[in-house]
């Protein structure tokens, strides 16, 4: 058990680094790309751009991906005087956990959603919604609180918040470019006709279809094996693995739709945000969640 | 003939002085944790002069039973070492079980906002004790298990370290709480 935790949080650490480096190589050649192909090859200036800009937003993800994810979802601070009963919960688990304790935050909504976030264990958060603190009874609470401990202590929540803000970036930007391209193209199309210009304008025409797509295959490699691992390191801490089952059923009973989550934050959540019924062969390569029915299987076989 | 020899001693002094920072990585965890229920050991102990006091005020003839808390508490205060800890803790829960028991006699008492403060901060402190030890437990366990495992069995006996004590519960805690009526 401990082996694989403590391989999770040097791979969750590559990882970070790994997915820093590849946005600021993709940010580079779309720079490359647009400076060769619309603005007369000045591409090398536009690489330097593109650095520049991928250099700070990586900076920027890396420090504050917490705060601009906690904005997006309209979460709030909560102190100890105004919910001690969930402030307990969180505390004493962290003590069984060796975790510093983390803040908490809520998002004012009935539907039943978590996640934790932050860089590291000493910088991180908790954010529930109204509705579980209310609706769950104390056992499944602390299941869920002990599952995101667990995501706080093998550091995934750095990784992940990193991925939210840079995915979310890549997409924008993909769709700036896809854009521009339309735009510059016609402008481009009686003046130019040569051959690698015709090639370039492929591979990245190639490029920017694809790079929604694995942005967010990337969010879903990342999200679906840990998950398993949480639950499991859960159940260690709290001795009790019928809390979180129990509260994963609730959780996928639950029809309100939280409307603070969307796409790019759906993967921070214990359980998917995103609710549709009926879905296809398709929408379920892109689910960033394993199926709560699995979960909640191997919670009760341990 | 000699540098292969060189190349042997690097590789086992190389093996060894990794062997040896694990094994120091390790005890400084448990170190950490045990001052984790030290904390709350403490604090436990600073609520006993305030619960006394309070229980005084309607139960003053109860001496034998103030007597048994005091001395439990300057016994958990004066522990040097997990086990001793562990024991005067142990004697702390029995001694607040009888001051509790007492307390049931006096409605007064039970209805006093003080009391149940202090009452709710004790059971608190407790649960905050059983994580504690809960983590520190695991900890040496991982520690133990080094230690009893190749290549710790070798190195452990002649570097002085030693298996750590777990924080066991007391036979009187384990067992469920009785609640009468």
């Amino acid at each position: 058990m401990t082996t694989t935790i403590y391989s999770q949080i040097s791979r969750n650490k590559r990882n970070t680094w790994l997915i820093i480096i590849s946005f600021i190589i993709f940010v580079s050649f779309l720079g490359w790309f647009t400076g060769q192909v619309f603005f007369e090859g000045s591409g090398t200036f536009f690489v330097l751009l593109a650095l520049i800009f991928s250099g700070f937003s990586c900076l920027v993800s890396y420090f504050e991906s917490d705060k601009i994810i906690l904005a997006v979802s309209g979460a709030r601070e909560v102190a100890i005087e105004e919910n001690k009963y969930l402030h307990n919960l969180v505390e004493n688990l962290c003590i069984g956990a060796g975790l510093p304790k983390p803040r908490i935050y809520i998002i004012n909504d009935t539907s039943m959603n978590a996640f934790a976030t932050g860089r590291d264990p000493s910088h991180s958060i908790i954010c529930f919604t109204s509705g579980i603190v209310e609706k769950l009874t104390k056992l499944e609470l602390e299941g869920v609180i002990a599952h995101e401990l667990s995501h706080i202590g093998n550091y995934d929540i750095g990784l992940m918040s990193i991925v939210t803000v840079l995915v979310g970036t890549v997409v924008l930007i993909s769709d700036w470019v896809t854009r521009g391209m339309f735009y510059g193209g016609r402008r481009k199309s009686a003046s130019s006709n040569s051959e690698i210009s015709g090639i370039l304008m492929i591979v990245g025409l190639v490029l920017l279809i694809l790079s929604p797509i694995i942005a967010t295959l990337m969010q879903l490699a990342i999200s679906r094996d840990r998950e398993y691992l949480a639950d499991s390191s859960a159940a260690l801490l709290t001795r009790y693995p019928d809390g979180l089952a129990s509260a994963l059923k609730k959780l996928s009973q639950d029809t309100e739709i939280l409307e603070a989550a969307n796409r790019a934050t759906s993967h921070l959540y214990i359980a998917n945000p995103i609710k549709s019924e009926n879905r296809g062969f398709l929408a379920s390569i892109y689910d960033t969640h394993p199926p709560i029915s699995e979960r909640i299987k191997r919670l009760e076989e341990m | 003939m000699l540098p292969i020899a060189l190349i042997v001693i690097l590789i086992f002094g190389g093996y060894f002085v990794i062997v040896y920072n694990g094994l120091v990585s390790l005890k400084v965890k448990v170190k950490e944790a045990w001052s984790g229920i030290d904390v709350q050991l403490k604090r436990r102990s600073d609520l006993i002069p305030n619960l006394l006091e309070t229980v005084r005020g309607y139960a003053a003839h109860e001496k034998e039973v103030f007597e048994n808390v005091t001395k439990a508490r300057s016994a958990l205060m004066g522990a040097t070492n997990p086990s001793q800890a562990q024991e005067a803790n142990g004697m702390l829960t029995s001694a607040l079980k009888s001051l509790f028991a007492i307390a049931e006699a006096y409605p007064q008492l039970r209805a006093s906002e003080n009391f149940t403060n202090l009452q709710n901060e004790l059971s608190d402190t407790e649960s905050k004790i059983s994580y504690a030890r809960q983590f520190y437990n695991s900890n040496v366990r991982d520690f133990n298990s080094k230690i009893i495992m190749f290549p710790g069995n070798l190195m452990a006996p002649m570097l002085g370290f030693k298996q750590e004590a777990f924080f066991e519960a007391n036979e009187e805690e384990k067992q469920p709480v009785k609640v009468q009526f």
